[in-house]
């Protein structure tokens, strides 16, 4: 027997019809098959991350694991060896780095650290690196001491560049370096050098050079004796004196200054003393001439 | 008739959005079944100078790129009796056929067999301002043709100008830019009733489709069933459908009548369900499998088993030999072609210079066919299958798809009609901005 039931209609319905034309249409496709998981993905995360306590809850378990990680014994920095600074030196970098042993490599700022260390006038250069085993290790050239500057207040070594290299009491402390004085006086400081070194036979009388007017040089010798040099080209005006010295024995007179400011007039100036004696003589030979 | 004319002007445009966009569907809705192919164009614009007034509606290669047929239902005599259920067939064929494209389409050309075509030849004439034709010139002249009175609810399907004229030159394809004094046309006009139009264009808007065209299936037939000498020397295409017989007259690649006879498969399948007394749809088998229209001395040993559900052992036993079925068949056969003769004879088809019939539809799937007919009709006819095109499945290469075939060939290369030119200016309303555009552009 045949079934009664009606037999099914081929034809797609009105909104069956529709929706099929709807599927084939690319834009409306690409739509359902990608933006709309795109847009439930990005809604769900959204409002999942919403809540406050989910947030701080990430954001905690984020510190912590980035902390057991940098907390590693591994990671870990114990020891500060400082290399090729002073005992004195050494003390004040590691008071004034203050660092907090033991620290994660990945807290130390290197280059801050650097910065902090070079700021020390002592310290002209400085190489910080991280050794295996947790050792900072902090590499320093130190300046050297060149000359004594006695400015207005205080009295400092000064390395050849004219660097401040540190303050001293007295100078006696340091003896056998040079002293320079006078406002500025450290930013000429390599000239200083160059005429200390061409002195010579005067090295021994010199006490000291004056910085004029932050433009040339006074030497001071003792027995109150001063070389008044030029601005430019000091040093062979100071070699003239000393040839004339060697010579003649200038400075071995009762002379107070002898003035090479001007090089084609050259200028003594005698002490009071010995400019009456000259006085006299010059009478005498005067009178006797005449006579 | 203005009406009409701007809404032929919509579908040539909506033709050209759906060539812009690439695909367009055809649909061949017939009465015993409804076919649609999707094509895309995929061709730069190619001209072909060579026939009608040079292409103004645009050509294209084309490649169908989905077919489907369904069994039609709601449809006879090639009209829409049921708008339900052809709506319903035609929304099964769309679908199947955008599912094989894996393509939405919006644009649909549609043909029709029914709706009682008649041709008409109208000639006009008009004498040039200036003795070079242009293309206002053409519209003038096309809007001078004498339209005779088409009778109440007909509608224009077709109108195609045949043939220009300048002075003494006739036969001309292209006048533009010819010189003469006098300019003439001819042109062919099909009407249809208006009601089966509109049910047609109804049923396709209730699908969500534009209709991007509309034609007649005898004249769509012709297109992809004449060769190209036939189409050139002339010849007529006789298209045997399911409920009509559509009847198309080409000459130098016009068609210049059309008709359609009110018969046809389904009338055979008739008479033999009367006849055999047996249900429509196991008549239909015992024609397509055993049908045929010359008995001979074996005919009358080969027994055909009816078969059949009635439950009454003896009736659903019954055999038939295939003489008896020949002698169902052969009697409409020749009512068919005798009909199909008689509006040959009223074309006047006698005096055409070749006289060659070509049968196609899938009423000429019937074996022997072609012997029968040239009893009938003459001579020198022949069987027609549609031309091959570019990514035609093999199951729609037979002759039953050749309307759905040439409708791919008036998509892809329409063939210009009246509503391609230019509107005379005369004709604009009198406001228009055009109009005095225009005057400007010929006066300054």
């Amino acid at each position: 027997m045949r079934p009664i039931a009606p037999r099914r209609d081929p034809a797609p319905s009105r909104w069956a019809y529709r929706w099929h034309r709807l599927w084939l249409t690319p834009l409306f496709r690409a739509l359902v098959r990608v933006g709309l998981p795109a847009f439930v993905v990005v809604f769900s995360a959204g409002l999942w991350i919403s809540d406050e306590g989910r947030r701080a809850l990430i954001t905690d378990q984020f510190t912590a694991t980035r902390d057991a990680v940098q907390n590693r014994p591994e990671f870990m920095v114990n020891l500060v060896a400082i290399e090729g600074a002073s005992p004195v030196l050494a003390d004040a970098l590691r008071r004034d780095l203050g660092l907090e042993l033991p620290k994660s490599s990945f807290d130390l700022d290197l280059a801050v650290a650097r910065d902090q260390v070079e700021a020390f006038d002592a310290v002209e250069r400085a190489d910080l690196r991280i050794l295996s085993g947790g050792i900072l290790q902090i590499a320093v050239t130190e300046r050297l001491p060149a000359l004594v500057w006695r400015s207005e207040d205080a009295l400092q070594l000064v390395d050849a560049n004219g660097h401040p290299v540190a303050s001293i009491s007295a100078r006696a402390l340091r003896g056998d370096l040079p002293l320079i004085a006078g406002a500025s006086a450290n930013t000429a400081a390599a000239e200083a050098l160059e005429l200390v070194a061409a002195a010579g036979p005067l090295t021994a009388r010199i006490r000291g050079l004056v910085r004029m007017g932050n433009r040339r040089w006074d030497i001071v010798l003792d027995r109150d004796q001063r070389l008044l040099l030029p601005a430019d080209n000091p040093v062979r005006a100071l070699q003239r004196i000393i040839a004339l010295d060697q010579a003649e024995g200038l400075l071995k007179r009762d002379l107070l200054a002898v003035d090479l400011r001007n090089d084609r007039r050259p200028t003594l100036r005698l002490s009071p003393e010995a400019a009456q004696s000259l006085r006299q003589t010059k009478i005498t030979e005067t009178r006797g001439g005449t006579l | 008739m203005t009406d009409l004319y701007q809404s032929q002007r919509a579908m040539r445009n909506m033709r050209k959005a759906a060539m812009q966009r690439g695909v367009i569907a055809v649909l061949d809705v017939g009465t015993s079944k409804i076919a649609c192919l999707i094509l895309r164009f995929d061709g730069p614009e190619r001209a072909r100078a060579e026939d009608g007034v040079g292409p103004l509606a645009g050509q294209s290669q084309f490649r169908v790129i989905g077919a489907a047929t369904t069994r039609s239902r709601g449809m006879r005599f090639g009209e829409i009796e049921s708008l339900n259920e052809a709506e319903r067939a035609i929304r099964t064929v769309v679908q199947s056929a955008q599912k094989a494209a894996g393509q939405r389409v919006d644009h649909v050309i549609a043909c029709f067999s029914g709706a009682e075509p008649r041709s008409y030849g109208l000639a006009g004439e008009h004498a040039l301002a200036d003795s070079v034709v242009t293309e206002q010139d053409i519209a003038r002249v096309l809007a001078a043709c004498d339209v005779p009175d088409l009778g109440e609810g007909r509608e224009v399907l077709h109108a195609h100008p045949v043939n220009f004229a300048l002075d003494h030159r006739s036969g001309l394809g292209d006048p533009r830019g010819q010189i003469g004094h006098r300019l003439a046309c001819d042109m062919h006009l099909l009407t249809v009733e208006r009601a089966a139009v509109e049910c047609v264009l109804h049923c396709l808007k209730r699908c969500d489709l534009e209709v991007a065209g509309i034609a007649s299936s005898a004249y769509a037939a012709g297109l992809s069933a004449l060769v190209e000498d036939e189409q050139e020397l002339g010849a007529a295409c006789v298209d045997m459908g399911g409920g009509a017989t559509g009847l198309s007259i080409y000459i130098k690649k016009h068609m210049i009548y059309a008709d359609s006879v009110r018969m046809g498969g389904e009338h055979i399948t008739r008479d033999i369900s009367m006849g055999l007394s047996v249900p429509l749809g196991i008549a239909e088998r015992i024609k397509t499998v055993h049908g045929g229209v010359h008995a001979t001395g074996a005919d009358d040993r080969e027994m055909i088993e009816i078969g059949s559900d009635s439950g009454d052992w003896e009736k659903d036993r019954r055999t038939v030999s295939r003489t008896e079925l020949i002698g169902i068949m052969r009697p409409r056969v020749e009512e068919i072609l005798e009909e199909v003769r008689a509006r040959l004879d009223v074309a006047g088809f006698e005096h055409l210079p070749s006289q060659q019939i070509v049968l196609t539809g899938g009423g000429s799937l019937i074996p022997g066919i072609d012997s029968l007919a040239a009893k009938i009709l003459g001579q020198r006819v022949r069987l027609g299958r549609p031309m091959r095109v570019q990514g035609l499945p093999a199951a729609a290469t037979g002759a039953s798809f050749a309307s759905a075939v040439g409708l791919c060939l008036f998509a892809a290369n329409p063939q210009d009609e009246w509503w391609d030119f230019e509107i005379p200016a005369e004709r604009y309303p009198a406001r228009s901005v055009k109009r005095v555009f225009r005057w400007f552009r010929d006066n300054w």
